[in-house]
């Protein structure tokens, strides 16, 4: 559309050209090629050259030498370059002899799989609920925008802080032990609270649930409201039209949003090290720990194997929605 | 705006009442216990109202140097916020008119912002360490013996860091600017061109006023994912480079005191100055563009 405006532009340009005297006329045609050559074709180029480069030396170019290092030998003073597999032997070391009892790799993922799926269903039912209240309850759109923004505002925080901030609630001495010990629910303090899978997930929710907030707000606000009057007319009731309408018309709100959520949380591992009193293993910690010791090309090996985790899981939802369409 | 609400627009609101408590609920907590007094402790009851913990902070974190930390925070932040806005800004527009290849480059930055974070920072980290070999190694084979001894590594905070950072939040300014420009009708650029402005003019007095309240909300998040960015950063950064979340993170650990809540407190009163003016800047901005038209 934009190119057919501009064709036409041009077009007009030349033909109330002709009216002038040639020689204006060559000068024209001269600046229009010359236009053509340094701006027009060239401009997305060159406007698209600093990103295309930021990612290319550094996002490409690290995965490529992360996925290289990986097949390196390593001793404890340095990384030389070979093409061995051993350290993906190492990474699934006794995953296989030691069956059916689970091999550390195998440990560490499954309990990664299990706060993926916690994390994922409780972000999408709150995500859900406050995006469905805020796109069809709040009829303002002053305030629709002023509450979205509340939403959004702890996002442009330090998420350490917003971890940090749980201890006071959830420790031995907390309030909430306080009020539990003082409501006489219990006796003794609840340690269970802090440093635990409980609060690992409860900081997942805390933290992601703006990533499903969001994109489902977005699915949302470009639904037809004369849908849902239709949907109503035709007798359905008021959970019918959320199931049969506005669920599958949320879905690429709800699929971006997951993505979101399951991807960070597989790769995380500062929220699961702080929350977890750096106590609960997970695949990011292992790496980490692996590169403080400086065994890169094992660290490495680990990564390539979460990475091709991460991508079956996006591959996997992907298949549901097509993402680029609803940008 | 008399008709009656349906009753699950109560039970709506009350979840969101409590969505939006349990958001800033927290937060809340650390800041009135930052104020602790001199005897008080992690957790309530306050024994006393103090600003003792910042004083205390003020004088610095023992063995950590908590304000090198944050003037690198700081400093990188501004550089990753002017860069985000700037490289987006470009690109932005390279992606309106389409050029060959630009998908790849949009699948690239999408997988930027999904792929693991502490994939990256080890991506980053081992390549400049190869870097810094294939420096040492070329030095030596020129016989430059001083460079050799005096260079130590070339990751740091303006060039892995930076890199490392740039890869968080471009996609989100990337994502922003697809959002603004097709919002933009392209009719006000054509006649800006059919009255004979340049494409600089074009861009200076028509695009700029309709796109730069968005342009403040990229920076804002250029900002505030540097400011607060710790798992990119954490194998990306020379050694004793560390910004103000990655030694957040360690002192998580070792310390027992609420100088910890002060830190937090002075952090996120910094994120919330930059929020506010980014609002405000918005604002003043739409509302000048609205005027204008």
């Amino acid at each position: 559309m934009e190119r057919v405006h501009r064709g036409l532009s041009d077009r007009e340009a030349g033909r109330t050209a002709v009216l002038e005297p040639a020689s204006a006329l060559a000068t024209a045609r001269a600046g229009v090629w010359r236009r053509r050559l340094t701006s027009r074709a060239a401009a997305p180029y060159w406007q698209a050259a600093p990103l295309a480069l930021v990612f290319a030396f550094f996002f490409v170019l690290p995965l490529v030498v992360m996925v290289v290092v990986s097949f390196w030998r390593y001793n404890e003073y340095s990384i030389t370059p070979a093409l061995v597999g051993d350290n993906y032997v190492s990474v699934f070391s006794g995953c296989v002899a030691e069956l059916p009892s689970l091999c550390l790799t195998f440990k560490t993922y499954l309990s990664t799989l299990k706060f993926c799926v916690l994390a994922w269903a409780l972000t999408l039912l709150l995500g859900f609920t406050v995006a469905y209240f805020l796109a069809f309850h709040v009829r303002s759109l002053t305030a629709q925008m002023a509450l979205f923004l509340v939403c959004t505002i702890p996002f442009w925080t330090s998420n350490v802080i917003r971890m940090i901030s749980w201890v006071p609630l959830l420790g031995r001495n907390g309030l909430v032990n306080g009020f539990l010990i003082t409501a006489g629910l219990t006796r003794e303090p609840q340690t269970w609270l802090l440093f635990s899978d409980f609060s690992v997930v409860l900081a997942f929710v805390h933290l992601y649930t703006m990533f499903m907030i969001v994109p489902i707000f977005n699915s949302m606000s470009r639904i037809d409201r004369a849908l849902l009057e239709a949907a109503r007319d035709a007798g359905a009731s008021g959970w019918q039209a959320l199931w049969n309408v506005v669920v599958p018309l949320s879905k690429p709100g709800i699929v971006i949003g997951s993505i979101f959520v399951v991807t960070m949380v597989m790769g995380d591992y500062v929220t699961i090290g702080v929350m977890g009193g750096q106590q609960i293993a997970s695949i990011g910690k292992v790496i980490q720990v692996q590169l403080s010791y400086l065994q890169f090309p094992l660290a490495a090996a680990n990564a390539v194997v979460l990475l091709a985790a991460v991508l079956m899981v996006i591959a996997a939802m992907t298949r549901l929605v097509d993402v680029r369409k609803e940008l | 705006m008399g008709d009656r609400r349906p009753p699950a627009f109560y039970a709506l609101a009350a979840v969101f009442g409590l969505f939006v408590l349990f958001l800033y609920g927290p937060m809340l907590t650390i800041v009135v216990l930052s104020f602790q007094g001199p005897t008080g402790g992690l957790t309530f009851p306050m024994h006393g109202v103090s600003t003792h913990w910042f004083v205390s902070l003020w004088g610095g974190l023992g063995v950590v140097d908590i304000w090198a930390a944050f003037g690198r925070s700081l400093r990188l932040g501004l550089a990753v916020m002017v860069l985000t806005v700037v490289i987006s800004l470009l690109a932005g527009y390279a992606f309106r008119r389409g050029f060959r290849g630009s998908s790849l480059v949009f699948y690239t930055a999408v997988a930027s912002l999904i792929v693991p974070s502490i994939i990256v920072s080890l991506g980053i980290g081992v390549q400049f360490r190869l870097l810094d070999a294939a420096i040492k190694a070329a030095a030596e084979a020129l016989g430059l013996a001083a460079f050799t001894e005096s260079f130590a590594t070339s990751a740091g905070t303006f060039t892995s860091g930076l890199g490392a950072h740039l890869t968080w939040t471009l996609p989100f300014g990337l994502l922003i600017m697809f959002a603004v420009f097709n919002r933009i009708d392209g009719r006000y650029e054509e006649a800006a061109r059919d009255l004979g402005a340049t494409p600089w003019q074009t861009f200076r007095h028509v695009v700029l006023p309709l796109i730069a309240p968005s342009l403040v909300g990229i920076a804002l998040f250029g900002f505030t994912l540097s400011w607060d960015e710790a798992a990119r950063s954490s194998q990306a950064l020379g050694s004793d480079q560390n910004t103000l979340p990655l030694e957040l993170t360690g002192l998580t650990t070792t310390v027992t005191n609420p100088e910890i809540y002060a830190l937090g407190t002075a952090t996120t009163t910094v994120s919330f100055a930059v929020i506010l003016v980014s609002l405000l800047l918005f604002r003043t901005l739409s509302r000048r563009q609205a005027r204008g038209r």
